[in-house]
């Protein structure tokens, strides 16, 4: 039976980890993803998770040994945030094309300097490119849920890649919420034992990770990014029979009020619960307003965007990482190219704010709705709240 | 016009993780980096094995019962450490007709 | 059981292993590499019920153009600085996998293999963490060449004292490499394995029955291993055995074994003079006679110090 009970969001992401029966989980500390690596240890010393935990010596070591575990044909499990996702960003290029589908919770929080244990999503718009499947989490259930679905996703023999979990360090992390913990059972009947596409086998002995020369190389990438677009269909699939299984649907792309609003925000993790309040009170006052939330950043759901945002006066694109030396953030960019050759589209601008844990309240979006209606022709990204 | 270096496989036709099969390298002939080749005299062998032993590319095979080790030309590069440490000077590195 | 009392299948002339070699032909080494031949002699010894993890490098890159492989074995190989950390995840899903009946019911060593610059530069904190952690099925070999063949023959910390390469280059302000090799079997030992072992292929049977020793003891395992490159040291094609078989009879490079923290070394009483070794080589001719008594002094005091572990912990 599925009990609901308070529990820290990093403990539940464990918990699904456990529920998934992963094999192995090679982590090492750093917060704000600590909690979740410090409560798997312990399942696994209790017993109640029959898994091997690596303590590795560094966050490279981290996802090596996850790359060898993967290979080795084991359902594997890691999580860091920050600089630990920077150490290991070696790796973190290396799996998707391995076709290694390991899963990577990522505590999101800000990359140095200044040294900032703080949420915001620097972490991973720095290897958004690497070609891992990214999901976001918003709250401490779709932690959860999203923990499951990312083991699906990722085993799935169509898609065979990584699969990076993210959720708001501190702000999500840390936070205790009623969270439904589902049964083994019920949990066995979707997501099914890891069958790998290949494995290091010494009954049946293969190579992995051979010198793609120039007659390989950009054909060996391509493959990849076909497979990491096809991934939408399986991922679409995985979020129906979720639903079925479970009650709870999810979706690429999450639409608040944002039929009829005329200006609309589009945001990634748990900030949108936020926009969401304020999204209510402006309503109250009669402004029609909406927000639009990724669910799915990798690979970008470009359809599910146009048709959630595509009628919308205005777009205000939310960004919690400052690009340097660029015009837009990462995710403000990537709207105005999905824009860009559409005939009808949104005045787009581009906004900035909760960067290193910096809070972001009802009030700054409030902001951003009236700026984003106000102005035209955005040429460059606005930081919220910066004291210049 | 055929570019320098041309895409070999296509796309879609490539292996999962670029996984390659085990031992496959058979179907590359190093024998043509050659400039000398080992030639045998079998009077003076004694069967020793250290042409087998020490041979880089694993060229000598055992032909027993016939009690000497014989090297396949298509992969030895010719580096002569065959006859270097051949105890009884039985190899000589001869020099490749072209 | 002590280390020293594990069992296992001594190779000998006699027994020597049958079949085609664990590494296939047709791989793209140089002509004469002393490295790919300690590598096959290796391999050789193993079989193929193994699992190989290569660092980037020589061999890793002779190895494996796609779509081809020389390895029988599976093979993976990620990058230049983790391979004991690939293969300490290998290890443990093959442990997790068998425990929960989805792997194969035998022991399956996991024999990571990486250059001197992957082991004692780039790779050194990876294998640190691995040897710490004590895996059960974990073998580490170090093919020392000396330098960054791959990339150039640019100086690693286990380039020997003296030794002219890309990044060490001899000229008016110096002789060459200014440190003194980095002792790796050394501190491989200090992390307390059962088990750590120096080897040449020109000691063939010796190397061999080291990698099986290595294999069949529980826990991780060192093994280093001299790997002559005649590209790199400037040496004529056919002296990587002669060169190796120097090393050792010069005392340069000691062959012995740590069991438990117990040391087992092959004396040489009478030692050749090291000049004769550094002939052969273009990369120490620039050395004069007093840099070579300088060398020699420092190779008998590392000599001298295994041969007292030796006698004071005697295996």
């Amino acid at each position: 039976m599925a009990k609901r009970i308070g529990i820290e969001v990093s403990l539940a992401v464990a918990e699904a980890v456990k529920l998934a029966d992963t094999d192995v989980i090679a982590a090492y500390p750093i917060t704000p993803q600590t909690h979740i690596v410090e409560h798997l240890s312990e399942l696994v010393a209790d017993g109640s998770l029959d898994a091997a935990y690596i303590p590795v010596e560094s966050e490279h070591s981290a996802m090596s040994s996850c790359l060898g575990s993967s290979a080795a044909g084991a359902r594997t499990f890691t999580a860091t945030s920050s600089q630990g996702l920077a150490l290991m960003n070696e790796m973190i290029y290396i799996a998707p094309v391995l076709r290694t589908p390991i899963v990577l919770a990522i505590a999101n929080r800000a990359l140095s300097a200044p040294i900032n244990i703080w949420n915001d999503h620097s972490d991973i718009m720095s290897v958004r490119d690497a070609g891992w499947i990214c999901l976001f989490a918003e709250n401490g259930q779709e932690s959860l849920d999203l923990t499951l679905i990312s083991f699906r996703v990722a085993e799935d023999p169509k898609v065979s890649l990584p699969v990076s979990l993210n959720l708001d360090g501190f702000t999500l992390s840390h936070f205790i919420e009623p969270i439904e913990i589902p049964d083994k059972e019920t949990v066995d009947k979707f997501l099914p034992p890891f069958v790998p596409c290949f494995k290091l086998d010494i009954k049946a002995p293969m190579s992995l990770g051979l010198l793609g020369g120039p007659e390989y190389y950009t054909e060996s990438r391509k493959a990849t990014d076909d497979a990491l677009l096809a991934s939408k269909t399986v991922i679409k699939k995985a979020f129906a029979e979720f639903n079925d299984v479970f009650g709870r649907q999810y979706n690429v792309v999450e639409s608040y009020q944002a039929k009829d609003a005329e200006t609309i925000v589009l945001a990634m993790g748990s900030i949108s619960e936020t926009a969401m309040t304020a999204v209510d009170e402006l309503r109250a006052q009669g402004k029609k307003v909406g927000i639009v939330r990724l669910r799915l950043w990798r690979p970008l759901p470009i359809e599910e965007i146009v048709e959630a945002v595509g009628h919308a006066k205005n777009l205000a694109v939310i960004d919690r990482h400052l690009v340097l030396g660029a015009p837009y953030g990462p995710v403000g960019l990537e709207m105005m190219s999905v824009f860009y050759s559409a005939s009808q589209k949104p005045n787009i601008s581009n906004f900035v704010l909760g960067l290193g844990g910096r809070d972001v309240t009802r009030d700054d979006f409030k902001y951003i709705f009236d700026r984003a209606a106000a102005q035209q022709g955005q040429t460059r990204y606005e930081i919220v709240g910066v004291l210049e | 016009m055929k570019k320098p270096i041309d895409a070999l496989v296509k796309v879609g036709d490539l292996p999962l993780g670029l996984c390659g099969a085990p031992g496959s390298t058979v179907a590359f002939k190093t024998g043509d980096w050659r400039s000398v080749r080992p030639v045998l005299d079998k009077e003076k062998c004694i069967y020793c094995g250290f042409c087998y032993y020490y041979c880089p590319d694993g060229v000598y095979q055992d032909m027993a019962p016939e009690k000497y080790y014989k090297a396949d030309l298509d992969y030895c590069k010719g580096c002569g450490i065959c006859a270097h440490e051949c105890p009884k000077k039985a190899i000589t590195m001869t020099l490749e007709e072209v | 059981m002590r280390a020293a009392d594990v069992p296992f299948e001594k190779v000998t002339a006699k027994n020597f292993p049958k079949g085609p070699d664990s590494l296939a032909p047709g791989h793209r080494a140089c002509q004469g590499c002393g490295e790919v031949l300690a590598l096959r002699l290796l391999l050789k010894a193993l079989g193929t019920e193994f699992i190989a993890v290569s660092a980037t490098g020589c061999m890793e890159v002779c190895t494996g153009p796609f779509p081809q492989s020389a390895w029988r074995m599976p093979w993976v190989h990620i990058a230049f600085e983790n391979a004991a950390a690939v293969a300490s995840g290998v290890e443990q899903a093959v442990h997790v996998l068998r425990r929960k009946g989805r792997g194969h019911q035998q022991r399956i060593p996991v024999v990571a293999i990486a250059g001197d610059g992957g082991t004692a530069d780039i790779g050194l904190q990876a294998l640190s963490g691995a040897l710490e952690r004590q895996h059960v099925d974990f073998v580490y070999v170090c093919l020392d060449n000396e330098a960054y063949m791959n990339t150039g023959i640019q100086r690693s910390s286990a380039t020997p004292f003296g030794a002219n390469t890309t990044t060490s280059p001899v000229g008016v302000k110096s002789k060459g490499q200014y440190t003194w090799k980095k002792n790796m079997p050394a501190i491989a030992a200090a992390h307390g394995i059962p088990y750590v072992a120096t080897a040449t292929p020109a000691n063939y049977l010796d190397l061999m029955n080291k990698i099986r020793r290595a294999v069949a003891i529980e826990g991780p395992a060192y093994m280093h291993v001299y790997a002559p490159c005649p590209t790199g040291w400037r040496m004529k094609a056919e002296l990587a055995v002669e060169s190796a078989k120097l090393a050792v009879s010069t005392r340069i490079f000691p062959l012995y074994e740590v069991l438990d923290g117990h040391y087992a070394i092959r004396k040489v009483d009478k030692p050749t003079p090291i000049a004769d070794y550094f002939k052969i080589q273009g990369r120490f001719r620039h050395l004069n006679a007093e840099d070579i008594e300088a060398i020699t002094k420092k190779v008998n005091s590392e000599y001298d110090r295994i041969v007292s572990l030796s006698e004071t912990f005697p295996v």
